[in-house]
């Protein structure tokens, strides 16, 4: 499988450890990945907030430059995702509108965890998994964007989704049943707002850690950053690490989860990866 | 609706057609409430997610523009996925934004609408944001020095933030955007 890859800003900056799980597990799930020939910013979420031309023509432009390969595009960032999505949707309606007078792509805009979880991935991810997460309770996060609004991602569940629990689950790990999976953490205020963020971030971890969680998994970089800092303030005890998706799954088909990975989460984060059974398929047995 | 001492008539009929344009039927609102309900920042709000859409039916502009509310707005879409009657209020937010802006209204959350532009001034100089650029010009333009200084500690220490930006070479295509493509027509 090849697909085209818009990585995004974050994944160049504060989420370089998302950039690096997702080509990772990627390379491991036999999916060749060819990066859009210098990409921008998709805008998110300053530019379609403030500002409708910019908030459509700056992720357009990478829609341009994906359609020349013609390749479905792989988007890890929620926020990416969405704004992508969008900007299609917008300029379908009116191409001349937008200068753009023959635009009609057939590339799909595909969400990370819509394509790892997959049947076919899934299947991969059980052959290839050398080692299981077992006995991790763990509260999945979606947080907005991958989601919301559905009539701009296309999201069918957007409500109850569970693309991230059926990866959780098949390696081994288990996804707790919790209601906050997908309210907002306010990651765009939370420079100039952190009293918001703290509040809403300390609501979603309480539910989590209501539910038996003891970390957070997602797939946006805006909710890995904002939820894991902004539980900061939180005694240590009460805080939980946020795993991207992608983190874990390399774990489990690699069987390492390497100290650089450790190192770079605010809220301190270790998982213990073990071998799967002998019969192939991933152990759930105790933790000692 | 017919002309009434209340109808949009009154105020701000341009306001409306602009959210027409935008396919945002503020007049489908019966007031249900569920907006308000599932918004995770009303309470910090000055006027609720259900009011700024009956006061958008009014017209009623320039209360909506000076309200704290266009501003907390974090535009995380539960409002518009769930009103049962379609109507986009994060597309609406959107647009009262961007109105308040271009109408030079003092925004009454200043340090956020700071923060929106610290950022589009980073896309427009890079073609890509540039983190730690972006924060630190936020930090110096808003006097918040200190805030956060111990998280930003925290994460360069952790290897998160980047000093180097990432230019993009298409940079004249992103000016061009910033420079008001397409605006000659006033969209
Ligand atoms: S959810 Fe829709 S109909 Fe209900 S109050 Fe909000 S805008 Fe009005
Ligand atoms: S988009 Fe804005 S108004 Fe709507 S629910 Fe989210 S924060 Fe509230």
């Amino acid at each position: 499988m090849k697909l085209s890859y818009y990585p995004g800003c974050s994944l160049r900056g504060t989420a370089h450890d998302y950039d690096g799980s997702v080509k990772a597990v990627c390379a491991e799930l036999g999916i060749e990945l060819v990066e859009l020939a210098d990409w921008n910013c998709c805008g998110a979420s300053s530019a379609h907030m403030t500002e409708h031309e910019l908030g459509v023509r700056l992720p357009l432009r990478n829609l341009l430059i994906a359609g020349e390969l013609g390749l479905d595009v792989l988007v890890p960032c929620a926020a990416c995702f969405q704004r992508l999505k969008a900007a299609d949707k917008e300029v379908r309606k009116a191409p001349k509108f937008w200068d753009v007078a023959g635009y009609d792509p057939t590339f799909k805009i595909v969400h990370i965890s819509t394509l790892l979880s997959s049947p076919d991935m899934i299947r991969r991810l059980h052959e290839r998994a050398t080692h299981s997460l077992s006995g991790l309770r763990i509260g999945c996060y979606y947080g907005c964007l991958s989601l919301r609004h559905p009539k701009i991602t296309d999201a069918v569940h957007f409500e109850q989704p569970d693309s991230l629990e059926t990866m959780m689950d098949a390696i081994g790990a288990e996804p707790v049943r919790w209601s906050h999976r997908t309210e907002c953490c306010s990651g765009s205020l939370t420079m100039a707002r952190p009293d918001i963020a703290a509040r809403l971030v300390g609501d979603i971890v309480g539910a989590a850690r209501r539910a038996g969680a003891e970390a957070l998994v997602t797939d946006c970089p805006m909710c890995q950053a904002n939820v894991e800092s902004r539980q900061l303030e939180l005694p240590e005890d009460e805080q939980l690490p946020v795993y991207y998706a992608s983190e874990l799954l390399y774990a489990a088909l690699t069987g390492t989860y390497r100290a650089e990975q450790q190192r770079v989460h605010l809220v301190s984060a270790t998982i213990d990866v073990q071998a799967c059974r002998e019969d192939g398929r991933i152990g759930r047995e105790e933790r000692p | 609706m017919e002309a009434s001492p209340i109808s949009p008539a009154h105020s701000n009929e341009k306001l409306l057609a602009k959210l027409a344009d935008r396919g945002v039927d503020v007049h489908a609102c019966y007031q249900c409430g569920r907006c308000s309900a599932g918004c995770p920042i009303t309470e910090f709000f000055d006027i609720t997610t259900m009011e700024v859409v009956r006061l958008a039916a009014y017209g009623a502009e320039e209360q909506l523009l000076s309200s704290s509310a266009i501003w907390l707005c974090a535009a995380c879409e539960t409002c518009a996925s769930r009103c049962p009657n379609d109507i986009d209020i994060a597309v609406l937010m959107d647009v009262l934004r961007e109105l308040a802006r271009r109408k030079g209204v003092v925004p009454a959350e200043k340090r956020v609408a700071l923060f929106h532009r610290c950022f589009l001034q980073s896309i427009k100089h890079w073609g890509r944001a540039y983190e730690v650029g972006l924060i630190a010009g936020y930090k110096v333009r808003s006097g918040d020095l200190l805030g956060d200084m111990k998280l930003g500690m925290k994460m360069f220490a952790r290897g998160r933030l980047k000093l180097t930006p990432h230019p993009i070479a298409g940079k004249a295509e992103i000016k061009k955007m910033f420079a008001g493509q397409g605006k000659e027509y006033e969209r």
